[in-house]
């Protein structure tokens, strides 16, 4: 198992619309930097940038973490609650349970999942009512 | 073609990143729906959109959208049009509605993608 070159933790609030896309650019950035090939780079943005809006937008807070090895990009997103009932509902495209708000941004169509789990090489969710819920998300750089 | 060629197309008004207006466009995605924006784009896409939040951008950013025209006439605050010039996106106002701007658009050659971004 090689080490982690590069590792990163960034709180998410509920409900913060205002600096909702932060904690994804900076991952997206710090990537770049790095040299990440453009392609693989604009699927874990928008992967992360999903993630991140599902943070504000259905949980209580949690983070989201990436972890870069030689061999490939890991990112988490954990949070505090509610969990998801239905995990086989909310991965269909168009089934959302957003806010108004949310949709007057411009989100909540019901795509974050599916689009995460089409952009990651392997996608896995677990979730439970009331604890949490837990995504692991892995792109391959080789 | 390139953004300069669009300009004229949509009869539109370059608000930010002129200096970038020679990059080529391949295709074109209209929609207020940031979601759905991002299960669709592709490479050097312009977004068409009547929405003006900063959201737009921070979608367009991941996405490496290069070129977001707000349609029907309508003009982003300043702080998103600072938020555009920092990421180095050029933002074109046009005064019609989006799908008469896709249609033009259509009709000069740029097609849409419905192929899945991540695929």
């Amino acid at each position: 198992m090689q080490p982690n070159l590069l590792t990163n933790s960034y709180e998410v609030h509920a409900g913060e619309f205002q600096t909702a896309g932060d904690a994804s650019a900076s991952i997206k950035r710090k990537l770049k930097q790095i040299g990440v090939d453009s392609m693989v780079l604009r699927r874990i943005a928008v992967a992360s940038y999903e993630a991140e809006l599902n943070l504000i937008i259905h949980s209580m807070g949690g983070q989201l973490t990436f972890a870069m090895s030689p061999e490939k990009i890991t990112l988490v997103s954990n949070d505090m609650g509610p969990g998801i009932a239905d995990i086989s509902r909310a991965m269909q495209e168009g089934y959302s349970t957003a806010s108004e708000e949310a949709r007057d941004l411009g989100f909540g169509a019901g795509m974050g999942l599916p689009n995460m789990k089409r952009n990651a090489d392997d996608f896995a969710i677990e979730s439970e009512l009331g604890k949490g819920t837990r995504i692991q998300m892995e792109f391959r750089l080789k | 073609m390139t953004i300069r060629e669009l300009i004229p197309i949509l009869d539109a008004k370059v608000l930010c990143g002129g200096e970038q207006i020679d990059q080529e466009v391949k295709t074109a995605c209209g929609s207020d729906l940031m979601s759905d924006v991002l299960a669709f784009v592709k490479d050097k896409t312009v977004l068409i959109t009547g929405l003006t939040n900063v959201h737009v951008m921070r979608t367009a950013e991941m996405l490496d959208i290069h070129c977001v025209v707000f349609a029907r006439g309508k003009i982003p605050s300043d702080e998103i049009l600072e938020e555009a010039n920092e990421l180095g996106i050029v933002v074109l106002a046009t005064s019609y509605t989006t799908y008469t701007a896709c249609g033009l658009m259509y009709e000069a050659g740029i097609r849409g993608t419905n192929e899945r971004s991540g695929v």
